[in-house]
């Protein structure tokens, strides 16, 4: 059993008392709400007569349904008009605050809440939405939650949960030029397969994500649950607090030298024990692509796609389904796999130092003739503070569209989709069969670089040939 | 309090590792306010490709209540929308060999028993179901079994949620809400709590 880390000190600070089903009565100290999850919690509510314990620790905003293009009210998608709604009123009648569109602060909640330094070290923070293990980049508890549980957070900001085993992911070394923060996460995934952490809170420590800034620890927080861990996070250090000195919600004056050292405090001890602890090289990773159905099924892009033969007699009946649905050939390579979409966004990849990233390999070059490329914000911040730097000229001189912030087509609920059985370089997190739109779509996940470096060559292309040119 | 000791009926194999949420509830069928009519729509892409053959398509699954499948079912997104769609399908209990951590949550949030088997008892109870769909099938959380006919194996099922399940407690809202003087308590020992509030304007 764990001790003395991050988890266990923050498990500990946050525990009401253990349930007589032997569960422990968990305090949550953010509540992130969106218009997807919330509205059958809200109903259940009213019907039990209960109300919201703390308004003031739960924060919504719309992320899901949101249009890109056309953002005029009534939406055009009725039924996405009909959630819109149903938030504003639930927000209204219980005194939530409302990150709405047109705010300024409106966008994805993975996006929204650091960047107004919402999440903050220490906290436990929960949200009906999986990738909420993004705000473990700040050295928080923060996890995924169903409909049930939002009922449960807004009537008493708890939750009945089983404390999770730690395990140290770590990884050390500098990550070679045109190899990214994603690459870590899909590499780490391909590795310690979907399920590996199952059970699991992942703790990811060592040389590689000690130099990595605030945006880059998201994006590997955000992807923990795609290893079957709940949960994620960075022990607190330098780089978060000068990430979070003056954000709207952080604290301030007297109270700032307080929350550092409580901070400092959290921290997992230097003797820390761990139920298990995994280590990898940082030159050992490339950029990385996955080929089939599921974020486990990554290959470094100069390689080729595996055998099913190669492959561990548990992974071969899903390689075997991918190969199929993918219509990819085993053995071949997948560099030169021609794209028909790309996107840039979601929770994973859609922050500032995404589009900055990206827009460099953009600048100067064009987007390969028939292929559809968009870019989406990952929250009204973000665009206006690209915007202000001039990436969107650069994304439009090179034929790439510029949208609205939302989740978009990384699950396709608004109406970015993919048609047919189009295949994307997508920026997302998720390569499940129909993710994007289309029951027949098909995805590649890899880093936001990548994807541009398909768009300009209309096909699945190693970034680092295109590093010297910029 | 609605306590839950057993689960009978008819079974239905759902064969597949790491099948989804996104496959159990595609996301446009999220566009939605209730979790009403989400039943027709379980599993709808894989249903649509499979022509007919899907299981919760065949005609001699159709009333299964206890559905049997394999590792990491449920990964993937939190939606209680794919739980809530199994549910309105008619499933009041699952059998595999792992589930996701959300998914199993989710699950138990609602009611529904996730108990687990090792792989060979799984394929065996798949076979099983396929050969005679009509086999009476029982998972019975006191003696911690699963049966159908007469094959029996003994199901794992953590401590706590069992004690859930058969004590009635897996609708937590009411015990949750129930210590409000303690959650208070809990609250103002931590510092944040006073250096931060989100709902103030920014």
């Amino acid at each position: 059993m764990s001790r003395g880390t991050l988890f266990d000190k923050v498990w500990d600070l946050h525990t009401v008392g253990t349930l007589s089903s032997g569960q422990t009565q968990l305090f949550i100290g953010l509540h992130l709400i969106h218009e997807v999850t919330s509205p059958q919690a809200f109903a259940m509510l009213r019907e039990k007569g209960l109300k919201v314990i703390y308004p003031q620790r739960t924060v919504a905003t719309v992320d899901h349904i949101v249009p890109t293009e056309n953002q005029a009210r009534p939406f055009v998608d009725r039924l996405a008009e009909e959630m819109m709604q149903a938030l504003e009123n639930n927000c209204q009648e219980f005194g939530i605050r409302f990150c709405n569109i047109g705010s300024g602060n409106q966008g994805i909640v993975h996006v929204i809440a650091p960047e107004q330094g919402l999440t903050q070290p220490g906290m436990t923070v929960a949200c009906g939405d999986s990738h909420t293990s993004t705000h473990g980049a700040f050295g928080a508890i923060a996890f995924g939650i169903g409909t049930s549980q939002v009922r449960d957070v807004l009537a008493s900001q708890t939750l009945a949960l089983s404390k999770l085993k730690v395990r140290k992911i770590e990884v050390n070394g500098s990550l070679a030029p045109g190899v990214y923060a994603k690459d870590v996460i899909l590499h780490i995934i391909r590795k310690l397969g979907v399920k590996g952490g199952v059970g699991y809170a992942y703790e990811y420590a060592g040389s590689t994500f000690a130099a990595m800034n605030m945006e880059e620890r998201m994006t590997v927080c955000n992807m923990s649950i795609e290893g079957g861990a709940r949960c994620g996070y960075v022990n607190p250090d330098a780089t978060t607090y000068e990430y979070l000195k003056g954000r709207d919600f952080a604290p301030s004056g007297a109270d700032w030298d307080r929350a550092v050292a409580w901070w400092e405090s959290i921290k997992s001890d230097r003797d820390a024990e761990y139920d298990d602890i995994v280590t990898f090289d940082a030159a050992e990773i490339e950029p990385t692509v996955t080929w089939g159905i599921t974020p486990g099924q990554g290959i470094g892009v100069t390689q080729s796609i595996p055998r099913p033969e190669s492959l561990p007699e548990s992974e071969k009946a899903i390689a075997i389904e991918a190969y199929k649905y993918m219509d990819l050939t085993p053995g071949k390579p997948l560099q030169g796999t021609p794209i028909d979409v790309c996107f840039i966004g979601s929770c994973t990849n859609g922050r500032l130092s995404d589009l900055r990233e990206a827009a460099k390999f953009a600048a100067g070059k064009h987007v390969a003739e028939g292929v559809k490329a968009f870019v989406v914000p990952g929250s009204e911040r973000v665009k206006k503070a690209a915007e202000a730097e001039g990436l969107d000229r650069i994304f439009e001189a090179a034929g790439f569209e510029w949208r609205e912030a939302g989740c978009s087509m990384c699950l396709a609920m608004n109406p970015d989709k993919l048609q047919g059985s189009q295949i994307s370089a997508s920026s997302s997190n998720r390569n499940f069969k129909g993710r994007q739109g289309s029951s027949t779509g098909r995805t590649l996940l890899m880093s936001p670089a990548m994807v541009v470096a398909a768009a300009i060559a209309g096909k699945v292309a190693d970034v680092r040939q295109f590093l010297s040119s910029n | 309090m609605n306590q839950i000791k057993t689960v009978s009926g008819r079974g239905i194999p759902l064969q597949g590792n790491d099948i989804d949420t996104d496959r159990i509830i595609p996301a446009r069928f999220l566009r939605c306010v209730t979790f009403d009519g989400l039943g027709k729509s379980a599993f709808i892409d894989d249903r649509a490709q499979e022509n007919g053959q899907h299981p919760f398509d065949l005609p001699q699954f159709q009333g299964a209540n206890i559905l049997v499948v394999n590792n990491n079912f449920g990964c993937g997104s939190s939606r209680e929308h794919a739980p809530q769609a199994l549910a309105k399908w008619g499933i009041q209990g699952i059998v595999g060999e792992s589930f996701a951590e959300i998914f199993f949550g989710n699950c138990l949030a609602m009611g529904i028993p996730c108990v687990t088997l090792e792989p060979e008892a799984i394929d065996q109870l798949q076979q099983r179901l396929l050969e005679n769909p009509q086999a009476p099938t029982t998972l019975d959380l006191e003696k911690m079994t699963v049966s159908c006919g007469d094959w029996k194996k003994d199901l794992s099922l953590a401590e706590g949620p069992r004690k859930m399940l058969l004590g009635g407690t897996w609708d937590t809202v009411g015990q949750l809400s129930e210590n409000i003087d303690r959650i208070r308590a809990t609250a103002s020992n931590l510092p944040y709590i006073n250096w931060s509030t989100p709902a103030r304007a920014s």
